[in-house]
């Protein structure tokens, strides 16, 4: 059938690259105009509308946003957000839903509450059977949606529902404290660096390992393809299943660990304040992938996301708003950020063609 | 709506006008002529045959017919002698009376047969409430008058591919009401077994007998046209060859001129014989099954190209991807003296053992195109690229320019998304992708499906060259020119199985589409011309 395609080669090729006899390609990478400069705005757009956020409020509320006080309130406090959203990054680049992340902090730090407070454990046994909680929760939903060929949509919905039961049970529907004072001093009691909680740099570190795993490694590589192009993978002799597994694993075992730090940061445990999370985490991720490497999910981007998503929060509330408004500004920066990522997916997939 | 014009009386009178006609039909796409003033009668009551070999003018005619293309000007074209505006808009087939099959049905397997009878009024949003009990009633009647066994309140994915393709062509005239002309049957058969290729026929010809219709049938099986058709028309390279009753043909005159010159095989070895056990044979498969290839055993020897072919749904285009592990096989593979069962098979498996699959679909299966051209072709070998960190990030970008290099992608940047590169240099980048690491065997499905001409030819050199180092190539492809360039032997299938072999002298485009296309006949007369 090279009748009909055979007009495109010409047109495809990039300029000074025609499809006959060729210059030597050696000559090196050929300019896109015009694109990667749009690139570089896209690329930086959610940092730049970050920092016009903080000037906006900073201008308008001089005393009480713009202040050393707030900075460490803002980059301090959202260190369980920070961490579950980037765990949720696994999930999402291998193109599966997890919608159990918020139950599994639930239960994490219900476990930690429950085990150290109630029964007495020691803290760090108490935070390694969390740890194998969310461990066992990914295992379970990998299996699940692998094994069973279960939409993961559908088996984490499920399985969130499940948890949420399964805590409320545990902690007999209400709050447990009384967890060893050693594990809120190493979330948010000690902040002898810059007056940050140490909770902030728990944060940092997720983001540089998480940003590692999935830019730098073979895994993270492989679970991209997974994502983009499952047969691809396939027919590339990768173990497709496994990295799937692993994609859920790796949301759960994190998700615990936010749990824990959620647990420290409270003192305690509540068997529902932890579903709040989970909007924000998605919004976070999405509105990442419109950053930094615009139309993937990543690292980078999933910081600035929560820091800018929390900051507007603040800045409005501050301003007067209610309460409420954190719900319309997270849900409403779950679509935009939806629908950005469309379109640069879209605007990407056709390029000069 | 056109009110229907067919009363009894008109219908008699018909007989002897043509019901469709098309009168220098021509089509270019940029410099290429596709179809080149194309004559056609299609006479009522008739089952009109449209033959000819892939690239030959057939798909184009048709997507004329349905309004997807535009022919050039200087066309014209009747119905029931009145003119037909040209190009036909979109869609407005359907207004003409005019409905089509295509090989792919379109079907939604998940719905019920009487719902997938009333998809395009459920598609069309028009009409009150659907009055379910009555469309079943009706669907059994219909099914009953033509003797078939189907429940309508069954889903179509239970259903074998002959009820499906059954049903796909009640809907098409049930679907023109009682304006009916023309039922367009683009290879909806090419799946079915023989038996089942008969009762179809015999409901397209009811049909068409109390429709005051027509049927064109688009094929490339000389067989089944001669079978079933009452007129035949040939196109070669764009051009009518010839406009012939059925009844008066023979296999030998359609061979010549679906293919053009009288060139013949001058032998035809019956495949699985001693003499295909070839000295060197450094990879034999044993026994394949797997999608529609049914027993198929041949060997390749160091060096050699294979080719694979024959009609669409004669085996040829699963073969690959069973040996590969990629679906579902039983058979054994020895490559270098291992023998592995093909039911174990996976690509994972394959790949550790060096046996590589170039898959047809770039798109899907090749490569991501969201992706670099670096991450695409380093994803085989991602696992031998590290380093204290992580990704030895130098190396996997020394190795993309390499494979850019000796692979000539175009333009030479790795970093390009996949997607950006043409169909050829896509091709070049899954070649490199998967030559790259010294593969025992390779397996390529049609490696250059819409490729342009230049690429084409650096590609079969690659493959000349790759072969050369003394590495077994199977390449199925249905592009017969292809198989000539770079195949030192050729494995015509049909219904699964070997059906003819072709060597040395016979490795030309005539000889391999002659061979093809008188694949279904039951004692092949090439074959039988050659022995005798």
């Amino acid at each position: 059938m090279t009748t009909t395609t055979a007009p495109a080669s010409t047109t495809d090729a990039a300029p000074g690259t025609p499809a006959g006899p060729a210059m030597p390609g050696k000559s090196g990478r050929p300019a896109l105009p015009a694109r990667s400069f749009w690139l570089h705005t896209e690329r930086y757009a959610l940092l730049i509308a970050w920092l016009a956020v903080i000037v906006v409020f900073s201008i308008a509320l001089p005393n009480t946003f713009f202040t050393l006080g707030n900075l460490q309130n803002v980059l301090g406090s959202q260190a369980v957000l920070l961490i579950l959203a980037l765990g949720l990054l696994f999930p999402l680049t291998a193109g599966e839903f997890d919608l159990s992340v918020a139950s599994t902090l639930s239960m994490s730090s219900m476990t930690v509450a429950v085990l150290n407070a109630q029964f007495g454990l020691p803290l760090l046994p108490s935070l390694a059977a969390a740890l194998v909680v969310g461990l066992a929760v990914g295992l379970i939903n990998g299996v699940l949606v692998v094994v069973f060929k279960i939409d993961s949509f559908i088996v984490t919905l499920g399985s969130a529902t499940v948890m949420l039961g399964l805590v409320q049970w545990m902690s007999n529907s209400s709050s447990v404290t009384g967890i060893d004072s050693a594990l809120v001093q190493a979330t948010v009691g000690f902040r002898g660096i810059l007056g940050m909680p140490l909770q902030f740099f728990y944060g940092l570190v997720a983001a540089a390992i998480i940003l590692v795993i999935l830019t730098s490694t073979p895994i993270g590589r492989r679970l991209l393809f997974v994502g983009r192009g499952r047969q691809v993978a396939e027919l590339s002799g990768l173990n497709v299943n496994r990295l799937r597994i692993g994609a859920f694993v790796g949301s759960g075992l994190v998700a615990s660990i936010a749990g824990i730090v959620y647990a420290g940061s409270l003192g305690g445990a509540d068997p529902s304040s932890g579903q709040s999370f989970l909007l924000p985490a998605f919004a976070a991720c999405y509105l990442g992938a419109t950053a930094i490497v615009p139309g993937r999910f990543n690292a980078v981007g999933t910081f600035i996301a929560v820091f800018f998503l929390f900051t507007g929060v603040v800045g409005l509330q501050m301003l007067g708003a209610q309460s409420f408004v954190q719900q319309l500004f997270y849900g409403g920066a779950l679509i935009v950020a939806v629908a950005l990522s469309q379109a640069i997916r879209r605007q990407s997939a056709k390029a000069p063609k | 709506m056109i009110p229907s014009t067919s009363t009894p009386s008109e219908r008699t009178h018909q007989a002897l006008a043509p019901l469709l006609t098309i009168e220098n039909l021509s089509k270019t796409f940029g410099g290429l002529t596709a179809l080149s003033h194309v004559d056609l009668d299609v006479f009522p009551g008739q089952i009109h045959g449209l033959l000819g070999e892939n690239g030959s003018g057939k798909s184009t005619l048709i997507k004329i017919l349905s309004g997807f293309y535009t022919p050039d000007a200087g066309a014209r074209a009747f119905l029931r002698g009145a003119p037909i505006t040209l190009p036909i808009a979109p869609g407005y087939f359907r207004q003409l009376g005019i409905s089509f099959v295509h090989q792919d049905l379109g079907l939604v397997p998940e719905l019920s047969v009487v719902e997938n009878l009333r998809i395009s009024s459920i598609v069309a949003g028009r009409g009150p409430l659907i009055n379910w009990k009555k469309e079943q009633a009706k669907a059994a009647e219909t099914f009953a008058r033509f003797g078939l066994n189907i429940d309508p309140r069954e889903t179509v994915d239970r259903l074998g591919d002959t009820d499906r393709a059954l049903i796909a062509i009640l809907r098409a005239v049930s679907e023109l009401g009682d304006h009916r002309s023309l039922l367009v049957l683009d290879e909806p058969t090419v799946f079915l077994p023989k038996e089942d290729t008969d009762l179809l026929f015999r409901v397209v010809k009811e049909l068409v007998a109390d429709g005051g219709m027509s049927a064109l049938l688009v094929s490339h099986d000389m067989t089944e046209v001669l079978e079933h058709t009452d007129r035949v028309t040939v196109l070669r390279a764009g051009e009518v060859q010839a406009h012939l009753n059925t009844a008066d043909t023979t296999d030998d005159q359609l061979v010549q001129l679906i293919v053009g010159r009288t060139l013949r095989p001058t032998k035809q070895s019956t495949p699985n014989s001693p003499d295909t056990h070839h000295a060197g044979a450094v990879a034999r498969v044993d026994d394949l099954v797997t999608g529609h290839v049914d027993g198929l055993s041949f060997d390749v020897a160091a060096g050699e190209i294979v080719g694979l072919t024959g009609l669409a749904g004669s085996g040829f285009e699963d073969a690959l991807a069973g040996i590969y592990g990629a679906a579902e096989t039983t058979g054994q593979l020895t490559v270098r003296g291992t023998r592995t069962s093909l039911a174990d098979a996976s690509p994972r498996a394959s790949l550790k053992a060096g046996i590589v699959y170039v898959p047809a679909d770039r798109k899907t299966q090749g490569g991501v195109g969201e992706l670099t051209v670096e991450q695409n072709v380093t994803l085989p070998v991602i696992g031998k690229f590290r380093s204290w960190f992580g990704l030895n990030a130098a190396g996997l970008s020394r190795r993309a320019d390499e494979i850019a290099e000796s692979y000539d992608i175009r333009p030479r940047n790795p970093g390009a998304l996949f997607s950006t590169l043409s169909g050829g240099n896509q091709q070049k980048a899954v070649l490199g992708k998967w030559l790259q690491d010294d593969p025992q065997l390779i397996l390529l499905q049609e490696p250059t499906q819409g490729v342009d001409i230049g690429a084409r030819s650096i590609i079969f050199d690659l493959l000349r060259a790759t072969a050369a180092g003394g590495v077994p190539i199977i390449c199925a492809s249905s592009d017969y020119d292809q198989l000539a360039a770079v195949c030192d032997r050729v494995i015509v299938l049909a219904h699964g199985r070997p059906h003819a072999e072709l060597t040395g002298a016979d490795l030309t485009h005539e000889a391999i589409a002659a061979s093809v296309i008188t694949s279904l006949t039951e004692t092949p007369a090439l074959l039988k011309e050659s022995v005798s």
